[in-house]
């Protein structure tokens, strides 16, 4: 079962993880830079092709295997993580990506979502979140705001949306982040985390659909609000934000306030500081909307635990250990026998 | 009343005995009829049992629908079913006589434990007055004992609680029925001091009732009409036996079959009634090389074996008919992409819930067509308990071979009955030839074996063959996404061809009782084998014109079936749902199949297959 080890360690290059295939996303989607982030990401992070695994379920995210020249599964709708979870189960070395959307993951999906995060599985999950159905054009997804006009609520929707930071941390998910679709730099670095964590690590990317929900981040990512709506949360920094850095979070009690630094005697020393091991600090964060707060970005939480495959395999082992080779002539003939002469 | 008994006794040869045991969920009959069976076993007679339990896992005390019964059927001679009707009815309170007694023929013998028929459980069971009272049962042979009181008053001297006392009355009466059938008590009491080896109490206890119940019956007065009886030993083929439940042989036969390829088994599941016990022993042989994994649904559990089966292992799921329906879509993308995968359906009775707990043969359209589109697979039905272990390794066999999903269609029936079997060797069993392609020279992944179709196993890990499967139609030339109208018509002849030529690599068709040509032909699947062989043997034996076809593969059916059905006047199908194999082979074959429906929860009775061979073979139609 072994896979099998590669012939010789070759420095790879974006283009070894570049398939043959025709990248069939519309033009301006905000998959393009996504894929161009994790093609970059793989050579760095040393790992071999045969051992990279992209798993997607259903939806135009979910097409991304094809585009990656790895090992690519295209499985149902919703159920990645289960089909993730059985390819872990039968060879923990092999390592998965998977890739949903907010329909895929959150609505179809959300049952297996919550279930690969609470066992934690190691793999690294990729939710893009659009806010919209894209494939199936333009319908709104749990994500959606309420009120957004879309084809199946032209009086706008009256569902209440999902929050996937959220949802993932009451999941008990160990690793818990944020990226931008646009913003390569921190979402490959955000990756490179991911793929170091072992264990399910969670990452929520922002990405726009120029089709169906153009814009719908844009009042956080767009150049003039950009620094004041996202907060890049870092492992014992201070929770800064705005242009010079001077805006900070004071976080009490599951409360959170925004405060100027140099302003009405408050220093940089009352701004709360961030860490990645605190479960309330991270709901609290994830819960910050704008425009009263900045959106955080970054590794909100990471505890890591041990990963379920690993502990499978280690059972199945103990019990090698403990009973020897599973013997079928001693099985078939255990317990009450009696001989026919 | 007859003389009291002593122990150098004349005994009455029987040739067969059904038992009936049958009380309240908590009474433990289910107990008491596997030990008589096991008992029955080394006894050396041949045997076959059904256990029938309510869903409710405690029902409320002395009610109808609590009642928890197991029959058992042990002869002298080869028997194939639990027996139709109980020759000896054990009834531990009101509820579980009413329900029971009508499936008693007149003179049986029943014994019954007068200390629960009082007057709120006599209520309970919705009796007006007392039938141990009110000639009711004048036509039976009754034994009515005080059961309750004897028992709890053999455990006095061991100090047990009250509650704990009254417990032992099932073994009390397994003691009693000991000694009227000639019985060891050896295996029992040897069986009582394992399982309560941490409370020797208890096991001190339950075999002083069982001692008590059998020097009740040495000493006590029996009524007119009972006698003691004996069950000679049947005529076995030599070899090693033990008994085996269904769930248990599917459960041994995947791990065989692990063993057999040399590949690991992923087993995910999700437990439902009556599947469950097949995860709960497979779990038990993490070191045969198997994975179980219990996911959080029926969805994930297919899935997870399917995405095991892509990274090299045996997927394996298990599941009763709703499941089935829930697995639908992921069963289509494990044709699509062409993996193996097996899936263990323990039929219950339906639609929706149904009845959990009781058997049916009716996913058998579900299993041939439950899918989106065009969406072939193999599909196999064990026809006994033990032959569950030899279909759970050819699914395994034909699944890794032709890289295909294949259905195992097992029921409630043989999933909980159980039957003496000959304990196979590990080395007579089929090889199971497990290759994963590893040249990368001309790779594709949709390469095929020009005989068998079945597309190549590269497994992620490999160097040079990283590629892309999915649900999306693929070119038949480069396992490339295509829309190409024409490439999707020729794949899916491809599909549908792969699995038609499974014809050429199982059995052909045989005839099981009979010959080829006649009035008529029996034609059953799965389940029903043993209740429809042993009618078309007595219907042969009073020299009626009649064969037993008994199909094992359902798709694809055997390549020489259609001519062999087309040598009978008439065929008509036995079934345990609403004529779905009938419907198939008219369809299939053109043939006017005549349906034998029975969709009761309960399997076939010999009796009832006899009246409907003798309308058949009188040309009526028999429904």
């Amino acid at each position: 079962m072994a896979p099998l080890d590669p012939p010789a360690a070759k420095k790879l290059t974006k283009k070894d993880f570049t398939s043959d295939q025709e990248v069939r996303w519309c033009p301006g989607c905000g998959d393009y830079a996504i894929l161009a982030a994790i093609q970059r990401t793989l050579p760095e992070l040393g790992v071999s092709r045969e051992k990279s695994l992209f798993i997607s379920g259903i939806g135009c995210s979910s097409r991304f295997p094809y585009y990656m020249d790895t090992y690519g599964f295209h499985t149902i709708h919703g159920r990645a993580p289960s089909f993730a979870t059985g390819v872990k189960l039968v060879n923990p070395e092999l390592d998965v990506w998977l890739i949903t959307g907010d329909g895929d993951g959150l609505s179809i999906g959300g049952n297996h979502l919550l279930h690969v995060l609470r066992r934690n599985v190691n793999v690294q999950v990729m939710m893009f979140n659009n806010r919209i159905y894209g494939l199936t054009k333009g319908q709104y997804s749990p994500t959606s705001l309420v009120g957004l006009k879309s084809p199946s609520s032209p009086m706008g929707s009256i569902d209440a949306p999902v929050n996937p930071m959220a949802f993932a941390l009451g999941a008990n998910a160990r690793f818990v982040a944020r990226g931008i679709d646009t913003m390569i730099k921190p979402l490959t670095g955000l990756f490179k985390e991911a793929h170091a964590h072992k264990g399910t690590s969670f990452i929520e990317i922002l990405q726009n659909c120029p089709v169906f929900n153009d814009g719908t981040w844009t009042h956080v990512t767009a150049k003039d609000v950009s620094s004041d709506m996202q907060l890049w949360v870092e492992h014992g920094q201070p929770l800064l934000f705005g242009k010079d850095k001077k805006k900070g979070l004071v976080i009490s009690g599951g409360d959170a306030k925004v405060v100027t630094v140099g302003e009405d005697g408050v220093t940089e020393a009352d701004v709360t500081v961030h860490d990645e091991t605190n479960l309330g600090l991270a709901f609290t964060l994830a819960h910050l909307l704008p425009p009263a707060f900045p959106m955080v970005f970054g590794v909100v939480y990471r505890n890591p635990g041990p990963a379920y495959d690993e502990s499978v395999v280690a059972q199945v082992a103990e019990a090698v250990e403990k009973n020897g080779e599973g013997d079928i002539d001693a099985l078939l003939r255990s317990g009450h026998t009696w001989s026919v002469e | 009343m007859d003389t009291p008994v002593s122990q150098d006794v004349t005994r009455k040869t029987l040739e067969s005995v059904v038992i009936r045991f049958a009380g309240d969920s908590g009474d433990g009959m289910q107990l008491a009829g596997t030990q008589f069976t096991q008992t029955s076993a080394v006894a050396g007679n041949d045997l076959a049992t059904f256990p029938d339990f309510p869903a409710e896992i405690r029902a409320p005390a002395g009610t109808l629908f609590g009642v928890s019964g197991f029959q058992l059927h042990f002869a002298s001679k080869e028997i194939l079913t639990p027996g139709d009707e109980p020759d000896v009815l054990v009834a531990m309170n009101p509820a579980a006589l009413k329900v029971n007694l009508s499936d008693v023929p007149s003179g049986g013998f029943i014994i019954i434990n007068s200390g629960a028929f009082s007057k709120a459980n006599l209520k309970k069971a919705g009796y007006e007055s007392n039938p141990l009272e009110d000639g009711s049962l004048d036509a039976y042979r009754v034994l009515s004992i005080d059961i309750s009181r004897l028992a709890t008053a053999s455990v006095e001297h061991t100090g047990l609680g009250a509650k704990s006392a009254l417990r032992t009355k099932n073994v009390w009466t397994l003691g009693l029925l000991y000694w009227l059938f000639d019985r060891d008590r050896g295996p029992t009491t040897e069986w009582l001091k394992q399982k309560f080896a941490k409370k020797p109490e208890l096991a001190e206890a339950n075999i002083a009732a069982l001692n008590a119940g059998h020097a009740y019956g040495e000493t006590a007065e029996l009524p007119v009409g009972v006698e003691l009886y004996k069950v000679p030993k049947a005529k076995l083929p030599p070899g090693t036996y033990r008994n085996i439940e269904g769930n248990q042989a599917l459960a041994w036969g995947i791990a065989a079959a692990a063993k057999l390829a040399k590949t690991p088994v992923m087993f995910g599941s999700y437990p439902i009634t009556p599947a469950s016990s097949v995860l709960h022993a497979i779990a038990k042989l993490k070191h045969f090389g198997v994975t179980t994994f219990q996911a959080e649904d029926e969805i994930a559990a297919v899935c997870s074996a399917i995405g095991a089966s892509w990274a090299g292992a045996i997927g394996v799921t298990s599941t009763s008919g709703p499941g089935m329906a829930l697995k639908g879509e992921a069963i289509g993308l494990a044709i699509m992409i062409e993996l193996p995968l097996v899936i263990l359906d323990v039929q219950r009775a339906g639609p929706s819930t149904g009845m959990p707990t009781k058997t049916e043969q009716a996913d058998l359209f579900q299993a041939l067509y439950g899918r989106n589109s065009d969406a072939p697979l193999c599909v196999l039905a064990p026809q006994s308990p033990g032959d569950c272990f030899a279909m759970a390794i050819e699914a395994v066999r034909i699944a890794t071979k032709y890289m295909t999903p294949v259905i195992v269609l097992s029921d409630g029936y043989i999933a909980n009955g159980a039957e003496p079997w000959a304990v196979p060797s590990f080395a007579d069993l089929p090889e199971i030839k497990v290759e994963f392609h590893t040249d990368p020279e001309g790779f594709h992944p949709y390469l095929r074996d020009p005989e068998t179709l079945a597309r190549v196993w590269p497994i992620p890990g490999t160097p040079g063959l990283e590629h892309r499967v999915g649900g999306l139609e693929k070119n038949f030339d480069s396992g490339h996404i295509s829309y190409d109208p024409d490439n999707h018509h020729k794949m899916t002849q491809v599909r549908a061809g792969k699995i038609l030529g499974i014809a050429n690599d199982i059995p052909e068709q045989t005839v099981e009782l009979g010959q080829e040509g006649g009035k008529l032909a029996m034609v059953s699947w799965g389940s029903t084998f043993g209740a429809v062989n042993e009618a078309v043997r007595q219907a042969r034996s009073q020299g009626k014109d009649v064969s037993h076809i008994h199909l094992r593969y359902m798709w694809p059916m055997p390549r020489n079936l259609e001519a062999l059905l087309k040598t009978y006047d008439k065929v008509v199908v036995p079934e345990l749902n609403n004529g779905q194999l009938a419907h198939v082979l008219r369809g299939e074959y053109l043939i006017p199949a005549q349906s034998l429906p029975k969709v009761a929860g309960k399997p076939f009775r010999v009796g009832e297959l006899l009246r409907a061979i003798d309308d058949a073979l009188e040309g009526k139609e028999s429904n």
